[in-house]
């Protein structure tokens, strides 16, 4: 867990957040949120059922407006910029649940990717070599992929599409504990090649393994920000909700 | 053999026809999840400008399809998606279908207002010069010949660009899942655009490769499309090849029918219907759709009537009638007289749509049916006889809602449509006929049929003004009717279902049997409505009660707010007294007025709570202030008298009618406001947050504290001290 972190210099924040309100229909689910992902590093986004993660995740991808407050990507204001553009400009976000089509066979799950600006040779190419599995399955619809293959497929996006900013959520639910460490050893060498990531967890121990600094959400605020290390000891009280 | 041959190369062509229309309409539906009435209209539309390029100026057929298949159509469809389209997506069902329903009726317009109707159009079929081809024993045309030929290549093309372009890989993923398609960076607004342009291009090959088989009339041609609806739903409305097997089965039915139906005027409606009976047989034998829970959360709001609020409002309606009926001129009479049959129609849609959620495109036949009962058993105006239109048409419509029960959404929606079809092209139009040889029906002896006026008391009400006073008396004892279900058991019931159908099976709720009820009870008024409307009408035929009126009805009902009484009369007003009235007053826009049904439900259907609603809020001031509403009773009454007297003319006393009501709510808002800033000038706190919502809006201050004490008499510690958790 404590591996030696390599901080990039925190000049640039690559994706931040300035007292983001958001909210459905009337009802206030993100209280002000203020959270930077430097340029280059990974940061885990924890916290309760309920919190506001998934929200705080959509609203960075332009699929839920915010209601004040501003997202900025790159020191830029992209509050109200459509999901597909931001995705065009290199952000990624892979969905909780299977960010798949499932009517859709595998191959053309990856000719989707390329809307984001990679040729399809490049995409199958990255993809099919991170995930071997996935090209002997290339002709499969996707929806009869087993979980962990759809989960690969979705994550092949965030690897091949070659994202600035990649946006994680909850790439473990429902997979067995051995596939989960597979994929964050994955999303470990990504970072290692500069992608800035925000990574959404509600269990800890695998994702502050690999990241640079954690934030817990609590009741659509940020409670905490700190080193993984800081951050361990006080986790459980947040989750008591202390 | 040659005989069986060549009738299936008849079907075959109209399958080619059917499957490229069909198709079109799959494409878009999966898309977008926009299934549009307006599929057929646009096919028409085509058909009607490729006459005017061709036959009419005279341009080569090349021009004229690269014209209109390669600009025109692609072009509308585009159109109809930014400016139509675009705008419906998260919205409920009802709502598009009201929407794309308004958007047929406005097409249809727009051909009648382009192309006059009832004149002839003849259009030749391609190659029709040329020798037939010979195929073994049998012969084809080159038109025949070329329908085939397209439909296989618009197949292929299909399948070739929904796998191998990328934007066609697009709008199948859209179908899975339309944000993570977004996430993936296609542009959902693009990909939609191209899906219309596909999806009327097809209707326009559709519509043209149609045409010259058909006469060319706007309404029957547009209504085409059930036929390519039955091929869709054998494709359940996702799948390409089994829309393609879809219409194959029904262009063979239909070239079948031709070749070997018996000779028999009995029949002759048979294969004319026949799409339509398909499409309820396929609707029935549809693998059921699964009860679910609601999938869109609705903005639907419909507060529960009061008591007072009821009968005040159906003492006005009453008071209309009676104002309607001493002020107009008789041929004025006649044509305003229906707002309230055709209002209680209107009705019969609101505890069936309005509450129960269930659609139905057919309450014009239930109001046919109750008519013709009306002619049949109401000789000498017999009274009775509407009792047994109520009865009648409510039997068929429990008869209906039998098969009909287990569909809903679009499904039910294209089931009453078919069943509207049946009646208008096939039922209606039936000679006499032995009823199990007890006795015999001469429905609308193929033609048109007489119908008394009623008698009651002693009275014959045969002048058009004892009509609309009757009209509007049924009309408000009927919106008490519905009014008294929507507060009883049964609307609640309704409600339940609506809100989820899931929910209330789980809670054990006898579905069915609440579905059955209300298509009964809407069925029965709907033909309570149509009795009237025929004794109004003094001669019926089958065209007054087709499936083009019922989408009118429909549109307009919910146009004005289906979950209320208000919305029926909304839409009996709309057709029978500001159209009419539009037509006068702007003479030079006369022709333009078929398109303002179609326009208003296209603008304002988007509103799930209506058009009644807000004017409603709008007049609430009213109700509490008694002065105002006295006053304003006493002028309207002055008025009504001055109008008696001669003293003023219709003009005079309509805009009265519409002035006098505004002041005095103009006059209740300002006082209501006045006495609010005193009440609120009274209360100390300038803040109004709720005690309740203190410390969940905003977090607790001093002065709240201080305000809780004075409101609950008790004194207490500040709240920079209650923070403290009781540390001194
Ligand atoms: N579509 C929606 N409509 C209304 N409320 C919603 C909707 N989606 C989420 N919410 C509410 O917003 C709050 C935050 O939800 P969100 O999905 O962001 O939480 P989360 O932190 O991702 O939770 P989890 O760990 O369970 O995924 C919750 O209270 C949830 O009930
Ligand atoms: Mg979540």
């Amino acid at each position: 867990m404590t591996q030696p972190v390599t901080m990039p210099p925190p000049t640039v924040n690559l994706l931040e957040f300035r007292n983001v309100h958001a909210a459905y229909d009337r009802i206030d689910v993100l209280f002000g949120i203020d959270l930077a992902v430097p340029s280059g590093s990974v940061v885990a986004l924890l916290g309760p059922n309920g919190a506001g993660k998934t929200t705080t995740l959509r609203v960075a991808a332009g699929l839920h407006p915010v209601s004040s407050g501003d997202v900025l990507i790159a020191g830029r204001r992209v509050n109200g910029t459509a999901p597909e553009e931001l995705a065009r400009r290199g952000l990624c976000l892979i969905p909780e649940g299977r960010g798949i089509f499932p009517n859709l066979t595998v191959r053309e799950n990856l000719r989707m990717m390329t809307y984001a600006g990679v040729s399809l040779s490049a995409v199958e190419e990255e993809a099919y070599r991170r995930f071997p599995r996935l090209k002997e399955r290339r002709r499969q619809l996707a929806g009869t992929l087993s979980g962990g293959e759809q989960q690969m497929l979705a994550m092949a996006r965030g690897l091949a599409t070659r994202p600035a900013l990649l946006l994680l959520d909850e790439l473990s639910m429902g997979l067995a504990p051995i596939i989960v460490e597979e994929l964050y050893e994955i999303v470990a060498q990504v970072a290692r090649e500069g992608v800035s990531i925000l990574v959404v967890e509600q269990f800890a121990s695998t994702v502050l393994g690999v990241a640079d600094l954690a934030a817990v959400l609590v009741h659509g605020k940020v409670a905490k920000v700190g080193t993984p290390a800081e951050l361990a000891d006080d986790l459980s009280k947040a989750y008591l909700g202390a | 053999m040659d005989k069986f041959l060549t009738f299936t190369i008849v079907g075959l062509s109209l399958a080619a026809i059917y499957a490229v229309i069909a198709s079109g309409l799959v494409l878009t539906y999966t898309t977008t999840g926009i299934f549009t009435f307006a599929h057929g209209a646009a096919g028409m539309l085509a058909a009607f400008a490729y006459w005017q390029l061709r036959f009419d100026w005279g341009w080569p057929v090349p021009v004229c399809l690269v014209v209109i298949l390669g600009m025109m159509a692609p072009l509308f469809g585009m159109l109809l998606e930014v400016v139509v389209m675009r705008g419906l997506r998260g919205t409920t069902d009802t709502v598009k279908l009201v929407v794309s329903i308004s958007l047929l009726l406005f097409m249809i317009g727009l051909a009648q207002l382009i192309w006059a109707p009832g004149v002839s159009r003849p259009m030749s079929k391609f190659f029709a010069s040329s020798p037939t081809i010979h195929l073994g024993p049998t012969t084809i045309t080159w038109h025949q010949a070329i329908t085939i030929g397209v439909a296989i290549v618009v197949g292929i093309a299909l399948r070739f660009g929904l796998t191998r372009f990328r934007v066609g890989l697009a709008m199948r993923a859209a179908v899975d899942d339309p944000s993570l398609s977004a996430l993936n960076g296609a542009r959902p607004n693009r990909v939609s655009m191209v899906a219309w342009a596909l999806g009327t291009v097809l209707a326009a090959i559709g519509g043209i490769l149609i045409a010259p088989n058909v006469t060319l009339d706007a309404p029957s041609l547009s209504l085409l499309i059930v036929s390519a609806y039955a091929a869709a739903i054998f494709g359940r409305l996702r799948s390409l090849p089994l829309t393609l097997l879809g219409a194959i089965v029904v262009g063979l039915t239909d070239g079948y029918l031709t070749g070997y139906l018996p000779q028999n005027q009995y029949l002759i409606g048979l294969r004319i219907a026949s799409p339509a009976v398909l499409l309820f047989l396929v609707l029935l034998v549809l693998p059921n759709p699964r009860l679910r829970g609601r999938m869109t959360r609705s903005r639907e709001f419909f507060p529960m009537p009061s008591v007072r609020g009821a009968l005040t409002f159906a003492g006005v309606v009453v008071l209309g009638g009676v104002v309607l009926m001493t002020t107009l001129s008789t041929p004025d009479q006649l044509t305003y007289g229906r707002i309230f049959p055709i209002g209680i129609v209107a009705l019969s849609l609101v505890p069936l749509v309005g509450f129960g959620g269930q659609i139905s495109l057919c309450q014009l036949s239930f109001a046919g049916i109750g008519g013709l009962v009306m002619a049949h058993l109401g000789h000498g105006g017999d009274p009775l006889a509407l009792v047994w239109a109520v009865l009648i048409a409510a039997a068929v419509g429990a008869l209906i809602a039998l098969p009909a029960l287990r569909l809903s959404g679009i499904y039910l929606a294209l089931g009453t449509a078919a069943f509207a079809t049946i009646l208008d092209r096939w039922i209606f139009t039936l000679p006499k006929f032995a009823v199990f040889g007890w006795f015999t029906v001469d429905l609308f002896t193929q033609g048109s049929i007489g119908v008394d006026p009623l008698r009651a008391f002693g009275t014959k009400f045969d002048d058009p003004g004892s009509q609309i006073v009757i009209g509007a008396v049924a009309f408000a004892l009927v919106s008490l009717f519905v009014i008294a279900i929507r507060r009883g058991r049964l609307g609640r019931r309704l409600i339940a279902m609506k809100d989820s159908e899931a929910a209330c099976a789980t809670l054990g709720m006898n579905l069915l049997g609440t579905k059955l009820l209300v298509f009964a009870i809407s069925a029965g008024v709907a033909g309570l409505g149509g009795a009237l409307y025929a004794t109004q009408l003094t001669t019926i035929q089958a065209g007054n009660f087709d499936l083009v009126s019922s989408l009118q009805v429909f549109a307009l009902a919910v146009v004005g707010g289906i979950g209320a009484v208000g919305g029926a009369l909304f839409a009996g007003i709309s057709l029978y007294a500001v159209l009419p009235l539009i037509g006068v007053l702007f003479p030079s826009i006369v022709q333009w007025v078929g398109l303002l049904p179609g326009a208003t439900g296209i603008g304002l259907g988007r509103d799930p709570n209506g058009a009644v609603h807000p004017m409603r809020e709008g007049f609430a001031p009213l109700a509490g202030s008694p002065s105002s509403l006295l006053v304003m009773a006493l002028a309207l009454a002055a008025l009504y008298g001055l109008r008696l007297a001669d003293a003023i003319d219709n003009w005079t006393f309509v805009i009265g009618l519409f002035v006098i009501p505004l002041i005095a709510t103009a006059v209740a808002t300002l006082s209501a406001a006045t006495r609010q800033r005193v009440l609120a000038q009274l209360e100390s706190s300038p803040d109004r947050t709720p005690l309740e919502w203190i410390g969940i809006d905003r977090p607790w201050t001093d002065a709240d504290v201080e305000r809780l004490d004075r409101e609950l008499g008790t004194t207490s510690v500040l709240a920079s001290e209650l923070e403290l958790h009781g540390t001194p």
